[in-house]
């Protein structure tokens, strides 16, 4: 009798949950030593070898270049300083903007055009133009870093201004309030979610065009260090580089997203 | 003609359709409002209850015939004209206190000052000022244990269920202290139990703080069991077809709907309002 019922277990039917805590925990440390071991492997395969760097090897950049006569923590806090001006810079310009866009319809309509338009342009294709008008300091890898955060974060921010919930704007004009209490009482923090939203996704593009800026006109920074080390073939450097700028992107957008959930825990 | 508190003379109102024919979503409607009134609005969808409600609030404009309340043209919305929603407009970032207070930063507190004139007598005058910060905490604290929150003031909306939403947009209406509480389908979204409690909680406060309330459905039994008329519009355009005086003493509770007179009533609504609907082309 028993065993008959187990014979009907009922079904397991997919229900696209993630499992328990302990499961997903125990899977992602699997994958994690899984893709080391990997790596570990095929690296062991000398033609292989010659254009990825093993662990091993990687660490022993690591090693060497954190030493006293290194340049790696230089290279990390002179491309950590670069995203942090462009996309600050982005950050206090594309607020301001983005409100003054989702409050006047007409500078939404002069705006709109031309954010579209440059959106569609990937900012790395400004570099040539904007080393010819500012050489080869700092401030051409601000810009760049700066329009490609700033567009992003524009575009998100007016989105979430314009999709402000007509029903508590229409509420609050019932209680009385001005446009002035409208807009500091009701269009600011109900956009709030999308301003971090754009910090988020404004600062991935930071990232991902700061290596591009890093490749031409600069000895030092992250991505000046892997065009380097490509030259001498030293794929060890490379690797450890690229896996720099994944972990460097990786803990900016936890802190993100940490502030994210501090600040909206009404969400 | 005793003056009404809110009068409403042959208000039409189209809708622009870019392709296609206008909506005429309210064709000469006239309704006087007494105070202390209680209206419900019933009729098909589309019958211009909503634009004719949005009217009234001041937040919709119509093309021609006269608006007013105590005489004067109302040209926009005011405190005195409070509005709840069928989507409850919770601010989602406010705690249900906070909810409930924001909207007294916007209303002022009419005292009376006694001072001494150039002459030394005494005079009394009125003053008004913004209600303090202990005083808006009190208001708060009376309106929220009058829709039964009590111990929810530190919650935010997303906590809630749609009925508690429902009470705080109620609270946040009553601490305002408008004139007249302006009703959208406030418990069209709500389940048919917190309905009817909704339903006897809205009686007993309105027997209560006296208010005059314009209240919109589409249920003719939520209608016949509120209201001391009910207002039957018409679609296509939107008209006021008829309006039945229910005259059922209050107190009312959901026990009043088990009466004779009350059943009279539900099927006579219930009949001119499907008769309409059947008509409408569709």
């Amino acid at each position: 009798m028993q065993q008959e019922q187990n014979k009907t277990k009922a079904r397991k039917l997919k229900d696209f949950s993630d499992g328990s805590k302990r499961y997903r925990y125990t899977l992602m440390i699997v994958s994690i030593i899984g893709g080391f071991m990997l790596w570990a492997l095929i690296t062991m395969i000398p033609t292989i070898n010659t254009f990825l760097a093993s662990p091993k090897q990687v660490y022993g950049a690591l090693i060497s270049e954190s030493l006293a006569d290194g340049r790696y923590f230089k290279d990390i806090s002179i491309s950590l300083q670069r995203v942090l001006v462009g996309f600050g810079l982005a950050f206090i310009c594309s607020i301001p903007v983005a409100f003054l866009m989702g409050w006047y319809p007409t500078v939404r309509n002069l705006v709109e055009p031309w954010i579209q338009f440059l959106r569609t342009i990937p900012p790395i294709a400004l570099i040539p133009l904007v080393i010819l008008a500012m050489g080869l300091g700092e401030p051409p890898k601000y810009t760049i870093i700066f329009v490609a955060a700033f567009l992003v974060m524009v575009v998100t921010i007016y989105q979430g201004v314009k999709e402000v919930d007509k029903t508590l704007i229409r509420a609050a004009y019932t209680f009385g309030a001005s446009d002035k209490d409208l807009f500091f009482d009701i269009v600011i923090p109900a956009s709030f979610p999308y301003i971090l939203v754009g910090a988020r996704l404004g600062m991935a593009a930071s990232l991902t065009t700061l290596i591009a800026a890093e490749l031409t006109g600069t000895t030092f920074g992250l991505g000046a260090r892997i065009q380097g080390a490509q030259q001498f073939m030293d794929t060890s450097i490379v690797l450890l580089g690229i896996i720099t700028i994944g972990i460097i992107g990786f803990v900016l957008d936890k802190i993100l997203l940490l502030i994210e959930k501090k600040l909206t825990t009404w969400k | 003609m005793a003056k009404a508190l809110i009068s409403i003379k042959d208000v039409h109102k189209e809708f622009k359709v870019e392709k296609g024919a206008n909506v005429n979503a309210l064709n000469g409607v006239s309704l006087d409002i007494e105070k202390n009134e209680f209206i419900c609005v019933v009729g098909p969808s589309g019958c211009g209850k909503t634009t004719l409600l949005n009217i009234i609030a001041g937040l919709e404009t119509y093309d021609s015939g006269a608006v007013t309340m105590h005489g004067e043209t109302i040209v926009g919305p005011a405190p005195e004209r409070g509005v709840i929603f069928q989507q409850y407009a919770l601010f989602p970032w406010m705690t249900v206190r906070k909810n409930i207070e924001y909207g007294l930063k916007f209303i002022r507190k009419t005292e009376e000052v006694e001072s001494t004139d150039a002459s030394g007598k005494k005079v009394k005058t009125t003053k008004q000022r913004p209600y303090t910060k202990e005083e808006k905490h009190q208001l708060a604290d009376h309106y929220i244990k009058m829709v039964n929150l009590t111990g929810f003031e530190n919650s935010y909306p997303k906590a809630l269920s749609g009925g508690m939403k429902q009470r705080v947009a109620i609270a946040r209406g009553y601490a305002l202290n408008p004139e007249v509480l302006l009703m959208d389908e406030p418990f069209g979204a709500l389940d048919a139990q917190t309905r009817a409690q909704l339903q006897e909680d809205l009686l007993k406060t309105w027997e209560k703080e006296k208010k005059t309330v314009f209240f919109i459905t589409h249920d003719v039994d939520e209608a016949v069991l509120l209201a001391s008329r009910v207002v039957i519009m018409s679609a296509r355009p939107g008209q006021i077809k008829e309006i039945v005086n229910i005259d059922l003493p209050y107190p009312r509770t959901q026990a009043t709907k088990m009466e004779d007179s009350f059943i009279r009533y539900k099927n006579y609504v219930w009949d001119t309002v499907y008769k309409m609907y059947l008509e409408i082309p569709k």
